[in-house]
């Protein structure tokens, strides 16, 4: 009796978990082991190719590659802390000064522009922004503009584009920690005499900073490897680390360079990562829960 | 002797509903005053006023005569023990101490030695480096009293502080802070609706029901004349008899039940025609099974319907006589009463100054079984 039972449970466990073990091997590791080959090899029929670091090497002897690197994730963290400072001032509005019965409103309001796919949101910024666009429309007819201008294609709209695509997933952590903020906490330090500031400084940020810690990984991971729209509302000279990619791989078809910038993508961005939890002393179990 | 807290006329309303109304007491310097009430009777909107959290709608608050009412929470000199406690988790006891030091810029050595100071005033000394979760409920409630206190406030706020501890630590903690208060001399405010609290500690208390204040009195006065049916109920236990009241020939009043008891009153009384009175007799003032020769001693004949035993609190549910009304008799454990068992027939009796009247009031506390 007691056999079947135990049987039945493992039964069970094998269903549930075989699609998933499937899904992460075929399509996850097998792939990235492929490519994790590739990257140690150059150019060449298969078989005949050598063993080499080249591909490695490659990364740091041209300026062109690594400097795109100290490019893409200078603007990466830019862009995050550009949302966490958009991010913390929302969030607190919605949790803590937002009445009860307008909160729910105010969050839906704030997630539905992530139902479209980024593809179309970075469209959406085209029309508004491009030289024949609706601002510039509507600024030529206030008479501030006295002829059109290019708006697209510059860092500024890029960050800016990136900011917006990439917001929900600073604001959905924390929106979660602030509300397991107690307020009385807040109204404590204010009544031992704290500023404002202070409250924010010593009080609030602190005790978020496991949101804002898991929320920055998300944002930084994302735009990191983002491609569309720093290729889209970037423009020509705006190269990303990503593009790099891709034009070793379809452009020059060296799939084994391309490979190599990959792991050293994934590599150099988990340094990030470590060395910024480092900094904030903060445990990555912590973070990720 | 100084006034430290003064509140003029103040008036607290949230759209129609006025949650205080038009409350006025002074406070002196050192003393502990309590406000007593159920939960919603806007004890707590008071205290937040006082702090600073809820601007009045109308009225003054005095600290040491300075009208504060413009004055913003973290500049008034008076700090709140939370009811939670509000402890930052982020910080070690220490830090918490030292928080509302350090927001006045003092440094070093001088924040050290007063953090210090004041935690061994607490009873906790050496606990500068535990962290908050490491602290048992007892003790966070005593960084969060050291944590106030440290800043010397001219009024030191307590929101129902001791809610969260368990019975016995309660009874511990109310003797400990009392003891403290008196050692600081700080002025204390504390708002509690545990009558118990509020006596044991209080210098005086008042008795708030629905937006004012009923009573503003010793613990003394408030349980041996009760100015109002909902005090008299309120504090400590009371048993209800509606009754009707008469003079005779003599002069003496009397309180008439309709099952046709008669009961001899201490205090005269204005009586209008008609008005049906409240009498209340407490538990503890109830005497069993009287001297039958005493005459001024108003008895009662009754069932014993049930023992309570509650050890030092035990009582008696007794129904008497021709009614189906239930009292409360407190029985004594020195086993002079220990022949009494349930279904017995006993004769319950009260000294006329036990009895207290009001006029029937259509207001209850909690309701009646």
């Amino acid at each position: 009796m007691k056999n079947s039972k135990t049987h039945k449970i493992r039964w069970s466990l094998i269903i549930f978990i075989t699609p998933v073990l499937l899904w992460l091997f075929l399509l996850i590791v097998f792939p990235q082991l492929e490519l994790l080959k590739m990257s140690f090899f150059g150019t060449g029929l298969p078989g005949k190719a050598n063993f080499t670091f080249a591909n490695y090497a490659a990364f740091f002897t041209e300026p062109i590659y690594w400097l795109t690197f100290v490019r893409t994730a200078l603007y990466s963290i830019t862009v995050t802390l550009l949302v966490l400072a958009i991010s913390l001032p929302l969030t607190f509005y919605i949790t803590k000064i937002a009445k009860i019965q307008t909160q729910g409103f105010l969050t839906v309001v704030v997630l539905i522009p992530f139902w479209i796919s980024e593809l179309i949101q970075v469209y959406g910024w085209m029309i508004l922004l491009r030289e024949s666009g609706i601002l510039n429309k509507f600024l030529l007819s206030l008479g501030i503009f006295k002829q059109p201008h290019e708006l697209l294609y510059n860092n500024v709209t890029m960050l800016m584009g990136l900011v917006y695509i990439s917001m929900l997933f600073m604001i959905v952590p924390l929106i979660g920690v602030m509300q397991s903020l107690d307020d009385s906490l807040i109204e404590a330090a204010y009544d031992l005499g704290a500023k404002k500031i202070t409250i924010w400084k010593k009080i609030i940020i602190p005790y978020v900073t496991p949101g804002i810690m898991s929320g920055s990984i998300l944002v930084f991971m994302l735009v990191l490897g983002s491609y569309l729209t720093p290729k889209l509302m970037g423009g020509k000279n705006a190269l990303w680390f990503t593009e790099q990619i891709y034009n070793s791989m379809i452009i020059y078809f060296n799939w084994n360079q391309g490979a190599a910038f990959g792991f050293l993508l994934l590599l150099l961005s988990s340094l990030i990562i470590f060395v910024a939890l480092k900094i904030t002393r903060q445990d990555f179990r912590k973070v990720i829960k | 002797m100084q006034i430290a807290l003064s509140v003029k006329n103040l008036t607290k309303k949230f759209g129609d509903f006025t949650a205080v109304n038009n409350i006025s007491f002074d406070v002196e310097d050192g003393k502990f005053f309590s406000i007593l009430g159920p939960s919603g009777c806007g004890k707590t909107t008071l205290l937040r006023m006082i702090a600073g959290f809820h601007k009045p709608t109308s009225g003054i608050i005095e600290l040491r005569g300075k009208n504060v009412i413009e004055v913003e929470p973290n500049k008034r000199p008076v700090n709140l023990v939370f009811q939670n406690l509000a402890l930052f988790p982020m910080m070690n006891v220490f830090e918490n101490i030292a928080f509302g030091l350090r927001r006045r810029n003092e440094k070093g050595q001088v924040v050290t030695s007063k953090v210090s100071e004041m935690l061994e005033r607490v009873g906790l000394p050496g606990y500068e480096k535990k962290e908050i979760n490491q602290l048992s409920g007892g003790q966070k409630q005593r960084v969060a009293i050291a944590r106030a206190l440290v800043l010397k406030p001219t009024v030191l706020l307590l929101d129902e502080p001791l809610g969260a501890l368990d019975a016995k630590l309660r009874e511990h903690m109310k003797v400990e802070l009392k003891k403290l208060q008196a050692q600081v001399g700080t002025t204390f405010v504390y708002i509690t609706h545990d009558q118990s609290e509020a006596m044991v500690m209080s210098d005086h208390v008042a008795v708030m029901n629905s937006g004012h204040f009923e009573q503003l009195d010793t613990p003394q006065n408030l349980y041996n004349s009760p100015a109002s049916s909902f005090v008299a109920q309120f504090v400590g236990n009371n048993n209800k008899f509606i009754v009707g009241l008469q003079k005779d020939e003599s002069g003496n009043f009397y309180a008439t039940t309709p099952e046709g008891g008669k009961f001899l009153l201490a205090e005269p009384f204005d009586i209008e025609s008609d008005t049906t009175f409240e009498m209340y007799v407490r538990p503890e003032a109830m005497i069993i099974n009287p001297d039958i020769d005493d005459k001024t001693i108003n008895v009662l004949k009754a069932d014993v319907k049930a023992l309570l035993f509650d050890g030092g609190n035990s009582r008696l549910l007794v129904v008497p006589e021709n009614s189906d009304m239930e009292l409360i008799v407190a029985l004594p454990q020195n086993h002079q009463f220990d022949y009494i068992k349930a279904k017995d027939k006993i004769r319950v009796g009260w000294h006329p100054k036990s009895a207290v009247c009001f006029k029937r009031s259509e207001e209850k506390i909690y309701e009646e079984f």
